[in-house]
């Protein structure tokens, strides 16, 4: 962990921030620019920031990679079961027109659902690159 | 739009200037900071050109993530690049500048940026743009192109990101820099 007081009180302000605006992002994107994608990379930037200031083992303890694995995972899943839910209700895969009575609402939920799934796969695969590179001691 | 020609000018000369210094440079670390810095340049490039979703990504992207998993790399790699030797400079710079001046001659080709009447605005993009408020109903055309009208392309893409991960768990794995007390599951 490091002892510079600048950094960690500055980290602390601007850590919640930095996820907060990464949920406004991933929940705003049908409005204005942002998406799944770019909220998983700032929500994984955070974290990254909290375990570069205050150390790897907090970090990793808090979100273990085990969690992380399966969240990967889970992200693809959510994004390919909707594709599956759609055809189930009849229509083709990923035709989201089939999720709701109206095809436009069926549309932002399928959207909605389809994000945060891309949104939950690259949070916890950019993570799980940081603490693969990250968690070795150097020339190991 | 004379001010937006200037903004391109200065955002283009900067990441001139920053390509040439990166290919100078021996210091890795510097190397890695200035990419970071030629990412946020483009991203002002992109901004410029109205492309906002764009540049958000290359913001986040090749700004963020990419130099902190730059950083990390070279916490494993040597941080100076090695000297090497001098060789004869005629053949890069021949081959160099053919490739250079037939890019040059294919751009003159090319629509005008921005001309409606170029084969990509006449394809499929007037019907996201007149028929997406009525399809999909919601304000930001990229997103119901990415999402929806091209949501294969974007499973695709979260796979890819998915599969990265799942080599790279394989290749490097995780190891957890354990404390004494309190070891407890996470076999990896």
């Amino acid at each position: 962990m490091l002892h510079h007081t600048v950094l960690r009180v500055v980290a602390k302000l601007l850590i919640p921030v930095i996820l907060l605006f990464a949920l406004y992002v991933q929940f705003h994107g049908d409005y204005s620019p942002g998406g799944g994608f770019q909220a998983g990379v700032i929500f994984a930037a955070g974290i990254i920031l909290y375990a570069l200031i205050f150390g790897l083992e907090d970090t990793m303890e808090a979100l273990p990679p085990g969690v992380l694995k399966i969240l990967s995972a889970s992200g693809v899943l959510i994004y390919a079961g909707v594709g599956l839910e759609t055809i189930i209700l009849g229509g083709n895969y990923l035709d989201y027109n089939f999720l709701a009575h109206e095809p436009t609402h069926g549309q932002h939920l399928g959207i909605f659902l389809v994000e945060l799934g891309v949104g939950t796969t690259v949070f916890s695969t950019m993570l799980l690159l940081y603490y693969a590179f990250a968690g070795r001691e150097p020339g190991q | 739009m004379n001010l937006q020609f200037t903004i391109d000018i200065l955002l283009l000369a900067f990441m001139a200037v920053i390509a040439i210094a990166v290919v100078r440079m021996r210091d890795l670390f510097g190397v890695a900071m200035l990419f970071s810095a030629f990412s946020l340049l483009s991203a002002g490039v992109f901004t410029v050109m109205d492309a906002a979703d764009v540049a958000f990504t290359e913001a986040a992207v090749g700004a963020g993530i990419s130099t902190i998993l730059i950083l990390a790399t070279l916490t494993r790699t040597a941080r100076e690049e090695k000297p090497r030797k001098s060789r004869d400079p005629r053949v890069p710079l021949l081959v160099v500048t053919v490739t250079g001046a037939l890019l040059m001659f294919g751009t003159s080709d090319l629509p005008r940026l921005g001309d409606p009447n170029a084969p990509i605005h006449t394809h499929v993009a007037p019907r996201y743009i007149l028929e997406s408020p009525k399809e999909i109903g919601i304000p930001n055309i990229v997103t119901s192109v990415l999402a929806s009208y091209r949501g294969y392309d974007t499973l695709g893409e979260t796979t890819v990101i998915f599969t990265a991960g799942v080599a790279v768990m394989a290749l490097l794995g995780i190891r957890r820099r354990r404390r004494r007390e309190g070891d407890e599951k996470e076999p990896d």
